[in-house]
Order: C-alpha cells, then sequence, then structure tokens
C-alpha cells in the first residue's frame, strides 16, 4: 500500500502534466485563429466602434480562459483542496474582472456595448464548443486527443488506446 | 385592487421626489439589471460548487483518472461560467446600452 493511501484526498497534490493548460492553449489558438473573421463580422455589423469592442471582447474571453486554466494548474500542484478553493474564489475573481474591464470602457468612444455583450458570449461558447471536438478526455489521453486520431470516430479512439502499445 | 393603490404610491412618491416617468423607469431598470446579474450569479456558483465537488470525490476514487476529470471539469466550469458571463452581459445592455 502507497503512503498516499493514508493522506487525505484533498492534502493529495498533482505534480503531472495539466491537461486544462494544455486545452487552454489551443483554446487561444483556436480564438486567435477565428478572431479576424469575428472582428470583420462586427465591423460590417457595428462599424468600426463594432470591431473594436469584439477585439476588446475577444482579448477578454482569452484572458479569461488563461486566467482559469492557470489557476487550476498552479492550485492542483500545492492540493486540491487549495485547487478547490482557488477555483471557486477564483470565478468570482473572473467574474470581477471582467466586469471591471467592461465597465473601464463603456463610455469611451470606440465601444459598442451591444458588440462588446455579443462578442462575449459568442466567443466565449463558441470557442468552448468548437475545442470540445478535439478533447479526448480518456486515460491514455487526459487533455487533447492525439493528432492522429482526430479523424476517427470517438469509439475507434478507444479501441485504439485499448490496445496494447 | 392592489396593484392600482401601488402604483399611485409610486406615483406619489415619485411626484414628491419631483421624479417624472423617465426617471423612474430608468431606475426600476437599473435596480432589475442589478437583480438580475446577482440571481444570474448564484447558480453558476451553485453549479461550479457542485462540479468541484464532483472531481475531487472522483479523483479520490480513482486517482489515476485525475488528469481526465480535470480536463472534464474544466470544460464543465467554463460552460457554467458562461451562464453568469451571460447574465453580465444582460444587466450592461439594460443598465448602459
Amino acid at each position: 500500500m502507497s503512503s498516499d493511501a493514508t493522506i487525505s484526498v484533498l492534502a493529495r497534490r498533482d505534480t503531472g502534466p495539466s491537461p486544462e493548460a494544455e486545452v487552454t492553449r489551443d483554446l487561444v489558438r483556436r480564438g486567435l485563429l477565428v478572431a479576424p473573421a469575428l472582428i470583420a463580422a462586427s465591423w460590417l455589423l457595428w462599424g468600426s466602434a463594432g470591431a473594436w469592442s469584439s477585439t476588446y471582447g475577444i482579448a477578454i474571453v482569452l484572458c479569461n480562459f488563461m486566467l482559469a486554466a492557470g489557476i487550476v494548474a498552479v492550485a492542483a500542484r500545492v492540493s486540491y483542496a487549495f485547487m478547490m478553493a482557488a477555483s471557486l474564489f477564483g470565478y468570482l475573481l473572473r467574474l470581477a474582472l471582467v466586469a471591471v474591464a467592461v465597465m473601464v470602457v463603456r463610455d469611451a468612444e470606440w465601444v459598442d456595448l451591444l458588440a462588446l455583450g455579443i462578442t462575449l458570449i459568442v466567443t466565449h461558447l463558441g470557442l468552448l464548443f468548437w475545442e470540445m471536438r478535439y478533447v479526448s478526455a480518456t486515460l491514455a489521453f487526459p487533455g487533447l486527443r492525439p493528432k492522429s486520431l482526430r479523424s476517427t470516430t470517438s469509439d475507434e479512439v478507444t479501441q485504439a488506446e485499448s490496445m496494447p502499445a | 385592487m392592489e396593484a392600482l393603490a401601488t402604483i399611485a404610491r409610486i406615483a406619489a412618491e415619485a411626484g414628491d421626489a419631483g421624479l417624472d416617468a423617465a426617471a423612474l423607469k430608468a431606475n426600476s431598470a437599473a435596480a432589475s439589471a442589478g437583480q438580475a446579474y446577482g440571481l444570474a450569479a448564484i447558480g453558476p456558483g451553485i453549479g461550479i460548487g457542485i462540479i468541484f465537488g464532483k472531481a475531487i470525490e472522483s479523483m479520490a476514487r480513482q486517482p489515476e483518472a485525475a488528469g481526465m476529470v480535470r480536463t472534464t471539469m474544466f470544460l464543465g466550469v467554463a460552460f457554467t461560467e458562461a451562464l453568469a458571463l451571460i447574465g453580465f452581459v444582460v444587466f450592461i445592455l439594460l443598465k448602459y446600452a
């Protein structure tokens, strides 16, 4: 029996690689890829104010994701109890930061609040739904699905993972 | 009857305070927006608490699955957080747009 078995799970820590950081890196990469299209769409709908607001909104969403992943990754190396506490308070902190980031610019001339609000929601949800297609979340690949397996179905991935190396 | 009395009382208060109907409406909208944001943050808060609680439980049962659990947990939290974000955007649009 390992010595870990006598330690409370809350006191344990995860020293392995952090899958959320990997997922977030990929998410940010996809966000940057799709950003020009979103900004162009906003420019067509709301003009230059819409384009600037959309850029600002995308930056807020990507920073929010990075901060969330960073908090979980760092806290998990301390202990699971700290990870839980840091994530819950991190949620409040990040919500407050998003509120401050929007409040600071709400009266600026280059801001269109409707464009900013819609960008925040569309980018956040859109990137998450997009990323879900590439997340493996299996024992062999806890983070992203390996590129060689991406064109296969999830059943085939499970089959491939269960095969001996 | 009671509703009419309430409306009359609000109108009388507005008259006493020198408020016009537009100002009263703006004040009500601001208060409602604040309440909407507060209420919108409660649900995701509870949801995130449940997600983390269950994730810790899963990691305790199967420590070897911790990586997989953390990925699912992270995505679940991000989706739940979207609800709070929608509440915030509604607040901003009601109050300032």
